[in-house]
């Protein structure tokens, strides 16, 4: 029993990291009915971001998760900028095709300066405690903390400010926004700074878990964020989240009490059961609360 | 005087298709004009092209101000609003955040205006936190409408206010905007409904396959024998 709590916390642990990452995905799909597949690699430029900060710098913690959080900030602002906005009334097709031409783009550009994957020193003190058997660390803490408190604070901004308020505007119905006055490139830059942002928080949680890290993480932590998002139902805030913990705790739990190799298999098969129950995820219909 | 809003030649196109082919009109402060127009003869693309929705050809100035420079949201800003063909509600949000949303160019006194709006439709306020997309033809319309007003317009566009509405909710429409037109606004109106829109009106275009073919008073166009002929049925 205390095994199974001990594996829950982890699960919380790891559908955190996944929530901020699919959040990325969503948000941009809500108000471009775009799937950015350059995300994951912003997460993985965070990752990066923190081994500069953490290796390089000898930055402490909270100005480490800052320069990740910013640096992707600028990164998916200027990628939107130069990439994406030109092609907004193209086919679809052609924003996915340079979104994971932009993904390529920048795991080449981290190669080239990283040839060898890197390590990322230990940013908290390895302290923890002993909860009824089960051992938590005061890593863990922030990490689930810091998710639970930046997920807050979008969730404040998508629903009580102005800007939310245009952005579910715009999920809705893009073309009609200017008709209210609202800068609709304004508002777009703005869902690609905060997804982008919580995108490269998410790369620090990951890079302190799995401190070993490559140009190449994003591509499978990106697809499961990914799947997150779309079990919860693409475009939508909360199923992302939720989709998030779901995935987080099917694969931690196959692990801790399958062989581990069965882990993706029964994964991805539950994903595909879902979604022949529920094509447009857990939160695609019943409600339409985009963005 | 100078008109309020003043459109030269304009022309609006569809990749090949002309929908609007060099079209001049103006609209006088206080004054509510109705264009008038078969099915695809170019009438939204007009709206469309004043309010900054599409691009069009020609000159539009508003104030007398050329607007080519100026994006649709800033136009709002300037003091016109358009309530679209469709009305375009925003159906995720609730009644009062799609007012609030057509507030967006203002900065103070909403809670006044979102009470002048409701006193104007009672009806939006009994939905006051349902969501748009959960009410009905007819106050979906009155959604539209109270949702434009909120920016506080100097000119209202308004496409087919009556489009889809029961006889007697057509009526209480029109007989809203003629208190609009009374306390000062000024309209641009799009409407099928000839008859009621003449009556209306101060004056009235006719735009024919993307021209315009007639202009006058609307006294004087609703004796024409061909406005009574091809819209007002006789
Ligand atoms: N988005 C578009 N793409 C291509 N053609 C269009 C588009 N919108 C309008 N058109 C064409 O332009 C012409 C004028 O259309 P418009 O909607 O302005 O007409 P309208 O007078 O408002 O008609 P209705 O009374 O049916 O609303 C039509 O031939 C229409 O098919
Ligand atoms: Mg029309």
């Amino acid at each position: 029993m205390i095994y199974f709590f001990q594996q829950a916390l982890n699960a919380v642990q790891l559908g955190s990291v996944y929530a901020l990452i699919a959040l990325g995905y969503t948000m941009v799909y809500g108000v471009l009915s775009m799937i950015n597949f350059a995300h994951g690699d912003f997460f993985m430029v965070g990752a990066f971001l923190c081994f500069i900060g953490a290796a390089l710098w000898h930055l402490a913690f909270v100005p480490v998760l800052l320069l990740s959080m910013g640096g992707v900030t600028l990164l998916g602002v200027a990628t939107e900028r130069i990439a994406y906005r030109p092609l907004r009334n193209a086919p679809k097709v052609s924003a996915i095709i340079t979104s994971l031409g932009v993904g390529i783009f920048l795991e080449n550009f981290t190669l080239g300066l990283n040839p060898y994957p890197k390590y990322v020193p230990p940013l908290l003190p390895s302290l923890g405690f002993n909860a009824w058997g089960v051992s938590v660390s005061i890593f863990q803490l922030s990490t689930i903390g810091i998710s639970f408190g930046l997920m807050f604070a979008l969730h404040l901004i998508v629903n009580k400010t102005k800007a939310g308020l245009a952005m579910r505007a715009i999920s809705a119905d893009r073309l009609i926004v200017p008709l209210m006055g609202v800068p609709v490139d304004k508002i777009i830059a703005l869902t690609f700074a905060l997804g982008s942002g919580l995108g490269g928080a998410a790369g620090v949680m990951y890079a302190m878990a799995y401190p070993v890290i490559d140009p190449y993480i994003g591509i499978i932590v990106g697809w499961k964020a990914f799947i997150s998002a779309v079990i919860g139902g693409i475009g939508n805030i909360r199923g992302a989240v939720l989709g998030a913990y779901i995935l987080a705790t099917v694969e931690i739990m196959t692990a801790a009490f399958l062989p581990s190799t069965y882990r993706d298999l029964i994964t991805f098969s539950l994903l595909l059961t879902l979604l022949i129950f529920r094509p447009r995820g857990l939160f695609g219909k019943a409600e339409i609360q985009k963005v | 005087m100078k008109p309020l809003l003043e459109v030269r030649d304009m022309t609006v196109s569809y990749g090949m298709i002309a929908a609007v082919r060099s079209v001049s009109f103006e609209v006088y402060s206080g004054e509510t004009v109705v264009l008038l127009g078969a099915n695809g003869a170019g009438k939204s693309s007009i709206l469309r092209a004043v309010s900054g929705l599409i691009p069009g050809g020609g000159t539009v100035r508003f104030e007398g101000e050329d607007l080519a420079a100026i994006p649709a949201h800033e136009r709002v800003a300037r003091g016109i609003a358009h309530v679209p063909e469709g009305r375009h509600i925003f159906g995720n949000l609730s009644v009062k955040e799609n007012l609030l949303l057509g507030a967006w160019v203002r900065r103070s006194s909403l809670a006044g205006d979102l009470d002048r709006v409701l006193a104007l439709f009672p009806r939006l306020k009994e939905r006051y936190s349902q969501s748009g997309g959960t009410l009905s033809g007819g106050e979906q319309q009155m959604l539209a409408v109270g949702r434009a007003l909120m920016s506080r317009p100097r000119l209202l566009l308004l496409d087919e206010p009556s489009m889809g509405l029961s006889p007697k909710l057509v009526e209480s429409i029109f007989s809203m905007l003629a208190d609009f037109h009374e306390s000062g606004m000024t309209l641009l109106v799009v409407e099928q409904n000839a008859a009621m829109a003449l009556t209306l009106a101060s004056r009235a275009y006719v735009l024919e396959a993307g021209e315009m073919k007639l202009s006058g008073t609307a006294a004087e166009l609703q004796d024409n024998p061909l406005v009574r002929s091809a819209y007002l049925g006789e």
